[in-house]
């Protein structure tokens, strides 16, 4: 990011690849929409351009990075929220509809019978519906603590709240995660 | 360690991520806590469940619009920008400073120059100045009686 700084356009083409599909990852399962997750990872490596002359490596990049993305992934999810409240009057917007946007093109062909897709699609739509149910921070919480493997003192600094508070969210978060997917975490016992 | 004590320490062992003595003690408060145990072992479990989501890839388009946002963007000026005029109004600025000096010095020379004759006059002008007019006036002197006192003289 200092060489973005100081003016090198190629750094900033090697910080988009490097950080472009973990960004889209993060944005498209905060928002879960998949055009939505792409325009904001578009903000957000707008905004470091943006911000690029007035960088100060305070913290550490991906820790700016993703507080950015968090920042706008809460905006968007709670601006989303209204939006459905106000559909819902008249249509109630199901979370299946955008289930569609998530392509896996090589599932069929590594497991070609048919049942066997099925029961881990739906598995993976338990999962994917414990964790859209969870509060938004909570998400964003879990997210970067599984997903990006930040470091708890990373995270706090994303969420702006202290460690031990964070601690406490990650592990509320887990516990209902825990408790929604129960019969798959009995499975994964076995 | 009491059960209360080491929940929030629970996600930190399942990730590997405590320091050596917590660990220690964490394994110690397991092995007497079949309760504590079997948590450990449903995060445990729940951490794989979410390695199950896909990973999606960014649009082939991605790349190039973030470029292209990032080319529309103007050129950011630096705060000594603000104190470099643009040329033509340098130019101008320039032009009308020279005409104002120009001015000044031309208007300058119109001056009125004072007459060194007049100097000792208006040197003595307080004295000049408290003269009072002459209220009561001595009677003309004739002509002749003039020329005699000339020639007395």
């Amino acid at each position: 990011m200092l060489d973005v700084k100081a003016g090198d356009e190629q750094s900033f083409a090697l910080l988009l690849h490097r950080y472009r599909s973990p960004l889209v990852n993060f944005l498209y399962r905060m928002v879960r929409n998949r055009e939505q997750a792409e325009d904001l990872a578009q903000e957000v490596f707008l905004r470091v351009y943006r911000a690029r002359e007035d960088y100060v490596p305070s913290a550490k990049f991906t820790t700016w990075l993703f507080r950015i993305a968090t920042n706008l992934a809460l905006n968007s999810v709670r601006d989303n929220r209204y939006q459905r409240m106000e559909i819902s009057l008249d249509a109630p917007v199901t979370v299946d509809a955008e289930e569609g946007e998530e392509k896996m093109p090589d599932v069929a062909e590594k497991h070609p019978n048919i049942e066997q897709h099925l029961v881990e699609e739906t598995r993976r739509k338990m999962i994917r519906h414990a964790v859209d149910k969870l509060p938004e921070k909570q998400r964003a919480a879990v997210l970067l603590h599984k997903y990006q493997e930040l470091d708890y003192g990373e995270i706090s600094k994303i969420l702006e709240c202290s460690e031990s508070a964070l601690k406490s969210l990650l592990f509320r978060a887990y516990e209902t995660l825990r408790v929604e997917l129960a019969p798959l975490v009995a499975q994964q016992g076995k | 360690m009491s059960c209360s004590r080491m929940e929030m320490k629970i996600l930190g062992y399942v990730d590997g991520r405590l320091k050596e003595s917590e660990r220690l003690e964490m394994e110690k408060h397991l092995s007497a806590c079949a309760a504590c145990l079997l948590r450990v072992n449903e995060f445990r479990a729940v951490t794989g469940l979410l390695d199950e989501l896909p990973v999606i890839e960014p649009s082939a388009a991605f790349d190039l619009r973030v470029r292209a946002r990032v080319a529309a963007e103007p050129a950011k000026q630096s705060w000594w920008a603000w104190f470099t005029p643009a040329p033509r109004v340098a130019f101008a600025a320039s032009m009308l400073l020279l005409a104002t000096v120009w001015v000044g010095s031309y208007s300058g020379s119109n001056q009125p120059q004072i007459d060194q004759a007049d100097i000792p006059v208006l040197e003595n002008y307080d004295v000049i100045s408290s003269f009072e007019p002459l209220t009561e006036l001595p009677p003309p002197v004739a002509a002749d009686e003039a020329g005699q006192q000339n020639q007395e003289m």
